[in-house]
């Protein structure tokens, strides 16, 4: 059983930077440890000949030469931002963490 | 700041032997970023370099650079690397307003490039070997702002901005093996690596490299483990090391540091720290995250890079001839020693000197000036010496005005001044100025004369047999004719008139 215990939706959601409250961290630990076993259930069926894969397509080496493409004015960039002053994005006191 | 108690370096190398681990990270000189077509010219207006993929905005789709990836391949090969047949990005995850994507495009178990090495030369020209764990490509972050501290450091601040034109700016991470059995040597190696990797950079073209500028920075791991001992200790990880002498100093600073926690019975914790530029010293950063945490998997959105063999053959016939290899054959042709040649390293002048030579000058007269005059002259102006208005072409035209006998020493710097300050060729300096050394043997007889008659005293000295007073009476001729004679064709000629063989 794969499963995911109460302690590590806890320290994801710490990682994510979200703030779960104690039922929702119950209630969250059930449904990804649902998720974790329908996604493992996969497992079973695959077998040693199907090689895991990342990537839907046989496709390697798909570049693009180094040349400048026009880029969003700061004004569309920032469009969307919740906040914004002297043309950057504003964003909350950066807490407890070093740069 | 708290205070570190340290104990001497003598000290804590007389009980502990350090290991060290590199790594480096060299923003490449492509036009574009790495995933997306966005321009990485420096100076733009803030926010203006950026598009719906480096903003990780929904549905855009990340394409890789050519560029990058052939840069990336070349570094791995000049770094004696093995090349990978095929291999994958992945995704960093961590929130950190830096990356807007909340993960960086990065490369986990799959580097490009891995087992190489560099070897390094130090400066009493022992040559130590630093092997080379990976090279890896991935992406820079953007850059924040934070507003309301006191020093605009993040501590204090109520908010913070964001400028992401430098997100998705393509880096290669170059990561070192441990490096063991340096011994006391260990932050000169630190810092002989750094430089060479430096050197190795710029040789390739791939970035300028600049350290100032942060587009070369470096992280210095350190560990001890008591003298004998296999097991390495915890290590410490010293974040953002932007000097060549800030390398050296966070090494010992952190040898120190441990070996005083190590032997009043502490334990080290293993961590990041920052580097204080002003003492040398180290803070306390945060816990360093386990790699667990970032949850790396491969990117999905980008496909294998699996560079063919005949390409990476290639692009190992565009290697340029490693620096060391370089710097000891230009030694040996300029007739210097390994100090000299250091000096030369360090004032940034290797590639003015050798343009100068290839431009026709001899190298004792490139190295003369470049090292000379004109190291002062960027010095003061707080510049690099290949910054200067001055070009090898001119440099090597002063050099033949010097040697033909039209410019003595004198006239040369006054020339080299002048095309400095922007007044046109040596040639027209010369002319605009009037700086030709009077060859005009009429005059010069003249003045001759006159310094003989106005120093009878001297003169009868020379005419007695003391050579070495004509000095006064060369002295006398070029004050009259304000230091626009030859020297030597002046002394030749007092000696002639006073019938004295020189």
């Amino acid at each position: 059983m794969p499963g995911i215990s109460r302690e590590e939706v806890a320290h994801l959601a710490k990682l994510a930077r979200l703030e779960l409250k104690g039922e929702e961290l119950d209630h969250f630990a059930g449904q990804l440890d649902d998720i974790i076993g329908a996604v493992a259930a996969v497992s079973d069926v695959a077998d040693e000949d199907v090689p895991p894969t990342s990537h839907p397509l046989p496709l390697t080496n798909v570049m693009r030469p180094d040349e400048v493409r026009p880029s969003l004015t700061a004004q569309q960039a920032l469009s969307g931002a919740p906040a914004q002053e002297q043309q950057r994005f504003k964003v909350p006191q950066i807490l407890g963490e070093e740069a | 700041m708290t205070v570190t108690e340290l104990v001497s370096y003598d000290e804590a190398l007389a009980t502990y032997d350090p290991v060290m681990g590199l790594e480096v990270h060299v923003e490449l000189g492509t036009r574009t970023k790495m995933f997306c077509g966005c321009s990485t010219e420096l100076g733009a207006d803030a926010n203006s370099q950026v598009c719906p993929t480096c903003l990780g905005l929904p549905g855009a789709l990340p394409v890789v650079n050519a560029s990058g990836v052939e840069s990336a391949i070349r570094i791995g090969l000049a770094l004696h690397c093995e090349i990978a047949e095929w291999c994958r990005f992945a995704r960093k995850n961590y929130f950190y307003p830096d990356m807007p994507k909340n993960f960086q495009t990065s490369q986990y178990d799959e580097p490009i490039a891995f087992n190489g090495y560099l070897d390094v030369q130090l400066e009493d020209g022992e040559v130590f070997r630093v092997e080379i764990e990976r090279a890896h490509m991935e992406e820079d972050t953007g850059k924040s702002t934070h507003v309301g501290g006191a020093t605009g450091r993040i501590h204090g601040a109520s908010h913070s901005l964001l400028d992401y034109n430098r997100a998705g700016i393509p880096l290669i991470e170059i990561v070192t093996k441990p490096i063991e059995g340096a011994g006391e040597r260990a932050p000169e190696v630190a810092k002989a690596y750094v430089a060479e990797l430096r050197e190795l950079i710029k040789a390739l073209g791939v970035s300028e490299a600049r350290m100032e500028q942060g587009q070369m920075r470096c992280d210095v791991n350190l560990s001890l483990r008591p003298k004998g001992q296999k097991k390495f200790g915890t290590r410490s990880e010293t974040k953002n090391v932007n000097s060549l002498r800030s390398v050296e100093r966070a090494a010992r600073f952190e040898v120190q540091r441990h070996a005083a926690v190590l032997s009043s019975g502490g334990t080290i914790v293993q961590e990041t720290r920052h580097f204080h530029e002003e003492d040398g010293s180290t803070t306390s950063g945060r816990v360093k995250e386990e790699a667990e945490d970032y949850r790396y998997f491969p990117e999905p959105d980008l496909v294998p890079v699996a560079p063919s063999r005949e390409w990476v053959e290639e692009l190992r016939a565009t290697l340029p001839e490693p620096p060391r290899e370089r710097r000891n054959r230009l030694r040996e042709e300029w007739g210097i020693t390994e100090h000299e040649m250091q000096s030369v390293l360090n004032a940034g002048a290797v590639d003015l000197i050798v343009a100068t030579i290839e431009a026709g000058a001899d190298a004792a007269s490139a190295r003369k000036w470049w090292m000379g005059e004109l190291a002062r002259s960027a010095n003061e102006a707080g510049v690099e010496p290949a910054a200067l208005t001055i070009t090898p072409a001119d440099v090597a035209r002063i050099s033949a005005l010097v040697a033909e006998g039209s410019l003595n020493d004198k006239l040369a710097r006054q020339t080299i001044e002048g095309v400095l300050a922007g007044e046109g060729t040596p040639d027209e300096v010369v002319e605009k100025r009037g700086l030709a050394v009077v060859s005009d043997e009429g005059a010069l007889g003249t003045a001759v004369d006159e310094a003989i008659a106005g120093n009878p005293a001297i003169a009868d000295k020379i005419r007695g047999g003391k050579v070495a007073a004509a000095g006064a009476l060369v002295g006398a001729v070029m004050k009259a004719t304000r230091g626009q004679a030859d020297a030597g064709r002046v002394k030749e000629l007092i000696l002639e008139k006073l019938g004295v063989e020189g």
